[in-house]
């Protein structure tokens, strides 16, 4: 199949065109109803459950997902499915753990909550090098991929790429604040929803609307291998801990924790997560599909042939079956989707910075509404900035890495004290303190020596530290660290302050 | 009668509202381990299950919807639960505070 891939196609450069003014303009609507610090930050608590459930899963679906799991898929057969059911697993142990008492007790960031009976300056401090560890990890990785995948898709120089994704999520972030943010979310979780849906009904129609039909061509084409497990099960620690990594990375993720401060209350957080765990696990299960249809319609040569990752066994998939139109809008997809998931961790990044480390800390909580939200626009730009030019610096390394580090870092420095602050009464300013340093600073240093980055980046014959993911052992030198310090160094107005907590925490008393 | 928040927290049906909660999310947690890690170690140790026929495909295919779909149904235990039973509890116990708690 000849295929327009790499070429500036004029029907895909519209729809990314009406998908960027579409959304330039709610963020000119939000802009003029965006002043207040909790408008900017927290869209003025006035989102619904149900809209932030879809904004949600379009924070979480990342291109990585939607084009990474369809090509694992498509060349690797069953090990991509391992993978896609690993990103959902998460979303129940939000629910359960942490999705109310975040609403109850926090303000605008994760680290409200840790800060509400610790002290203040310290544990916001370390909480903020935590969380722009994680998001800068995060959207160097996604820019990274959008760059690359630019350049495939259109054919556009991957600076320029990287530019235009960053100038014009700058723009959602700084004009419209949350409010523009979220409804960017919600319009591409509804495309890619809509998206993958059509691509797997084209797909199954090809198939005489059969599974079962599917899995034989997929058994005659490469065999039965493609649809047993391999490489991916060789190792189970490794298996374990990389699970652990996704699981509890998300209760760690300081872009998906801070939509929580977007609805009015426990119940809409709850109802929040409960339609983000529909539309994702939707996702998840039908993704697969499209990887497999890929491989048998399209081949592994040619997918591999075009990017060996595989990523865009999806869009070849809808050029086939849809012709240049379809490719155009999984295209625009595919970009709006990046855009999206970038915006959302500028903001997340900014928020830190400018209510953890300014309002906060540096001026103990004097500023006033207009200096909150300055501060706030000068780190989205600043963030911004600081992103775009890592993006084009880390033009050619393998990303993998980084997501792999972003969420190991997000387990294992935020997510212990997260939850050891809203059980444990006993927990301490310094258990909290070293918790977050010794998680953070263990997970990054285990993937420097791992064998994805010592053997496949630095070419080292054997790798220091054994596993691929080190999230099991690196949570359990936070939750180990929380424990001897918060023991050593106990604090005793944190204990005091445990019980106002409490109230806060079940009764939702007092919540903002 | 009306109380105060220390008064509350030491209240008999205020710990057994929290105890219940905790229990409720550690119990659902368990069946989310269970189900997940389950899953990736019968893949890592028992091949041989996940491999056996089922029609076209294998039993290794459909297991892996199942674990999101029960992961869903688990969240979905939980919010039948919370609208149920908990929302009611946390109403009671807040009409009982006095309003200088706000």
């Amino acid at each position: 199949m000849e295929s327009s891939l790499g070429q500036p196609n004029f029907i895909s450069v519209l729809f990314f065109v009406i998908f960027v003014v579409l959304t330039l303009g709610i963020t000119y609507w939000a802009a003029k109803k965006t002043k207040t610090s909790s408008e900017f930050y927290a869209a003025g608590r006035s989102i619904t459950g149900f809209q932030n459930g879809l904004a949600l899963s379009g924070d979480f679906m990342s291109a990585a997902s939607f084009l990474g799991i369809s090509g694992m898929v498509a060349l690797k057969g069953y090990d991509g499915i391992i993978y896609a059911v690993g990103w959902l697993v998460g979303w129940p142990a939000l629910m359960f753990l942490l999705a109310e008492p975040l609403r109850n007790l926090g303000k605008y960031t994760f680290a409200d909550v840790l800060a509400f009976r610790l002290k203040q300056k310290p544990i916001r401090i370390v909480a903020s090098i935590g969380g722009i560890l994680v998001t800068i990890t995060y959207s160097i990785a996604q820019i990274v991929g959008s760059g690359k995948l630019i350049n495939l898709m259109f054919g556009l120089p991957y600076e320029l790429a990287v530019v235009i994704v960053g100038g014009v999520m700058l723009m959602y972030v700084l004009f419209g604040g949350m409010i523009a943010t979220t409804w960017v979310q919600i319009i591409k979780a509804c495309l890619l929803l809509f998206g993958v849906t059509l691509l797997v009904i084209l797909s199954l129609a090809q198939f005489g609307f059969s599974l079962e039909n599917l899995f034989s061509e997929v058994e005659t084409k490469f065999g039965r291998t493609a649809l047993e497990p391999g490489g991916f099960a060789a190792s189970p620690i490794d298996s374990i801990s990389l699970g652990l990594a996704l699981m509890f990375g998300l209760l760690g993720l300081p872009h998906i924790l801070m939509r929580f401060y977007t609805v009015p209350d426990a119940k809409e957080a709850r109802k929040s997560v409960a339609y983000a765990t529909t539309f994702i696990g939707y996702f998840y299960i039908i993704i697969p599909i499209v990887g497999f249809a890929a491989a048998v319609l399209i081949g592994r040569e040619q997918i591999a042939g075009i990017d060996k990752g595989g990523n865009m066994a999806a869009a070849l998939l809808a050029e086939l079956l849809g012709g240049t139109p379809f490719l155009g809008f999984i295209a625009a997809v595919a970009f709006a989707t990046i855009l999206a998931v970038v915006a959302g961790l500028t903001l997340a990044a900014a928020s830190t910075i400018s209510h953890d480390l300014y309002f906060n800390v540096f001026t103990e909580g004097k500023a006033t509404e207009k200096e909150q939200v300055s501060v706030a626009k000068k780190a989205t730009v600043v963030f911004s900035v600081v992103s775009i030019l890592l993006g084009i610096l880390f033009k050619d390394q393998n990303v993998a890495f980084m997501v792999g580090l972003a969420f190991a870092i997000a387990a294992s420095g935020n997510f212990p004290a997260l939850i050891l602050s809203i059980l444990w009464k006993n927990f301490s300013t310094l258990g909290g303190v070293f918790s977050i340093l010794i998680g953070s600073v263990s997970a990054t240093l285990f993937i420097i020596f791992s064998p994805t980055v010592w053997v496949d980046v630095f070419k080292f014959d054997q790798a220091i530290f054994p596993l691929k993911n080190p999230a099991i052992v690196s949570m359990s030198l936070a939750f180990l660290s929380a424990f001897i310090f918060s023991k050593l160094f106990p604090d005793e107005n944190a204990t005091a302050r445990f019980e106002s907590e409490k109230v806060r925490v079940y009764l939702g008393i007092g919540a903002e | 009668m009306k109380i105060k928040a220390h008064q509350l927290i030491e209240s008999i049906e205020f710990k057994k509202l929290v105890r219940i909660r905790w229990t409720v999310s550690f119990v659902l947690l368990f069946f989310l381990f269970l189900n997940y890690y389950g899953f990736i170690l019968i893949i890592a140790l028992k091949k041989d299950w996940v491999t056996q026929k089922l029609g076209n495909g294998n039993y290794g295919l459909y297991a892996g919807a199942s674990v999101i779909l029960f992961s869903w149904f688990l969240t979905f235990v939980y919010v039948f639960w919370a609208n149920r039973y908990y929302d009611q509890e946390v109403e009671v116990l807040k009409s009982k505070l006095e309003s200088e708690a706000k």
